[in-house]
């Protein structure tokens, strides 16, 4: 298994002096190409912080990141932007999608902004993914008219748009029932299954971590199993 | 870059209350912007055609010259050139210089007149006058005597003359009576009153006649030539390039408008100052509704910013699309408001018909195209620091995860 990513002695504090909140402490942590990973821990154990690093969106305190070659500490804005642009998918919690788009804009956002404008084949790829998360007559739908599984699933549609080497997921059916998460994480599996895109979510959920290959937990800024 | 239209595009669609709210604002502000426009031009035409209007645009006046001294090369003179006092100058030429400057661009008339100062008198009374002669034909060429006539005609014969409803009242003259004339030089003319004209204005209803170029020839001495040509323009504002044009060209002193009338410049500028006063705060006052509206805007969208920027959106792609949504809302408000302003301005007389009491709107002077463009502008000025404020959100905090 070749290795996707890699982070060694993360440390992220958030605040200074008697304020100071250090919420990783030298973590690290590899994920192989094609894995499946689940992100497990306490409340305010750091897994959000993990993620949000690993996706680029903020950068340790100190230690190292790196994804495919890339050496993503001393990559600026622009280049980081690029980067979670063509290799990394996010799914959130909350506020997943923009509001006043359809549910296939939303899904083709990643490729348009890259080409700037909405292509024929763009669209082509983003009706494919709806119909595969089971949304094929939702397509143009108002994004803010789906129920709350619907949008968890057009939100992993977009995630995989650009075909990204790694998708980060921070508790994607944190508030969903539980025939909507199952839905949902088959998808996933599914996706992971056929296409080796590299998973990891973070989750409270013991029954959505078990559907997971690997278990990652993490406590007191460490990974801990 | 296409796509960031698309996306401002659907941000102003959106929410069409707010939008809408937001476009009147922005249009109330290009229609005081218009409105004003229109008014300050208009009222500068108003007061030039009524003072300017019927004043000669250019003049060309004869110069005073003295005859050359000689002197003996030998021996010493003892000599002192006094002016001469009885002597009228003249521009002997004009009739060689009347077709040229009838033909410089620009030039609506030209009327050559004989100028001067006399007696009128009516049986025992007698009223001090200025007399011009003009050529038959030409009486409303600078001055629109056919416009002014109460009674009789404006067209000048050889012993016609023509005077103003005051002079008139003053003598109780009537419309054929006869009238002596003596001039300054002493030359008495008898002319026949051929017409009573009401400026308005007194000095010249009360002090001024007409007779006819010839009849003015006898009167002052001026067997060739005249001593003033005065010359109407198309647009008195090309006065003074039209001027030294006409000098270049004869070599005459020829003299615009403008050079006596100092301080009805400095008012009309005043006035184009207050105008312009307003205009830029109609405009600040856009640039602030959209610059607020803007910034709500970036605000109430920051977890959408934060998604984009997760996507791959760059900085420069979150400016432009704010930075359009700004130029998009400029571009609505600005047509709306000059439209309403166009819209507003119908009604108001012509510039040929202001009557007293109403607003002198010039519907022509409305500059809507330089408000639409100001407008836009604005807006974009305005949506640039909105704009920069949605580029530095924090996708982390954003999205509040
Ligand atoms: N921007 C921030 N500023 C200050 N403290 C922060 C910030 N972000 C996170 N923290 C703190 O860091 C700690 C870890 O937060 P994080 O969101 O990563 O935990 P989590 O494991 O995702 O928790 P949960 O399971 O509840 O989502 C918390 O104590 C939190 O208060
Ligand atoms: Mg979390």
């Amino acid at each position: 298994m070749s290795v996707l990513l890699e982070v060694q002695d993360l440390f992220k504090t958030f605040g200074t002096g008697e304020a100071a909140t250090r919420v990783l402490r030298g973590l690290s942590l590899t994920l192989d190409v094609g894995e499946m990973a689940a992100l497990l821990g306490p409340s305010g154990s750091g897994k959000s912080t993990l993620l949000t690093i690993l996706g680029t969106l903020m950068k340790p305190t100190s230690g190292s990141h790196n994804m495919l070659g890339h050496d993503l500490i001393a990559a600026e804005d622009r280049e980081l932007t690029e980067f979670r642009n063509r290799h990394i998918g996010f799914v959130f919690q909350f506020h997943n999608l923009l509001p006043d788009f359809t549910a296939l804009e939303n899904v083709i956002f990643p490729t348009a902004v890259r080409e700037g404008r909405e292509t024929a084949s763009a669209r082509a790829r983003g009706r494919d993914l709806l119909v595969r998360m089971g949304l094929g007559d939702r397509v143009e739908f108002p994004s803010t008219k789906l129920s709350g599984g619907q949008k968890q699933r057009v939100a992993v549609a977009r995630a995989l748009m650009n075909s990204p080497e790694l998708v980060l997921a921070d508790e994607p059916t944190g508030n969903l029932d539980r025939v909507s998460a199952m839905q949902v994480m088959d998808l996933i599996a599914q996706i992971n299954r056929d296409e080796g895109t590299t998973f990891l979510i973070s989750t409270h959920d013991e029954k959505i971590a078990s559907l997971c290959r690997r278990q990652i937990v993490v406590g007191d800024g460490l990974v801990t199993g | 870059m296409l796509y960031a239209l698309k996306i401002a595009t659907r941000y102003v669609t959106a929410n069409k209350v707010q939008t809408a709210l937001l476009v009147s604002g922005v249009a109330v502000g290009v229609f005081i912007f218009i409105f004003m426009s229109a008014l300050i031009g208009g009222l500068a035409e108003f007061i030039l055609s009524r003072t300017v209007g019927d004043i000669s645009h250019i003049t060309i006046e004869a110069e005073e010259t003295d005859p050359a001294v000689l002197i003996s090369p030998s021996g010493h003179v003892l000599s002192v050139v006094e002016r001469g006092r009885t002597r009228t100058a003249t521009l002997a030429e004009a009739a060689t210089w009347l077709p040229l400057i009838e033909a410089v661009g620009g030039v609506k008339a030209v009327s050559p007149q004989i100028n001067g100062s006399g007696f009128l008198a009516r049986g025992a009374q007698i009223a001090q006058v200025s007399v011009t002669g003009v050529e038959p034909g030409r009486e409303s060429a600078i001055l629109n005597l056919d416009g002014y006539m109460i009674e009789g005609s404006a067209r000048l014969g050889s012993d016609l003359i023509i005077l103003g409803s005051k002079l008139a009242d003053e003598l109780s003259l009537k419309l054929g009576q006869t009238l002596r004339l003596e001039s300054s030089k002493g030359v008495t003319a008898v002319l026949t009153l051929g017409g009573i004209y009401h400026t308005g204005n007194g000095g010249m209803d009360g002090g001024r006649v007409f007779v006819s170029l010839t009849s003015a020839r006898t009167l002052f001495g001026v067997p060739q030539g005249v001593t003033r040509i005065e010359i109407k323009l198309f647009d008195l504002n090309a006065a003074d390039a039209t001027a030294l044009r006409i000098r270049a060209l004869t070599g005459l002193d020829a003299e615009s408008w403008t050079a006596d009338a100092a301080q009805l410049m400095e008012a009309l500028n005043a006035q184009a100052q207050t105008g312009y006063f307003l205009k830029t705060f109609a405009l600040i006052t856009i640039v602030i509704g959209v610059a607020s509206a803007l910034l709500l805007s970036t605000y109430r969208r920051r977890p959408e910013i934060g998604i984009m920027r997760a996507m791959g959106a760059g900085r420069g792609f979150v400016i432009f699309v704010f930075v359009t949504q700004g130029a998009l809302i400029g571009l609505m408000g600005g047509v709306s408001g000059a439209a309403l302003g166009y819209l507003a301005l119908l009604p108001f007389p012509s510039r040929d018909a202001f009557k007293v009491g109403t607003l002198p709107m010039d519907i022509t002077q409305g500059s809507y195209g330089l408000a639409i463009t100001l407008t836009v502008i604005g807006a974009i000025l305005a949506s640039i620091l909105p704009a920069r404020a949605a580029a530095r959100v924090d996708p982390v905090t954003a999205i509040g995860q």
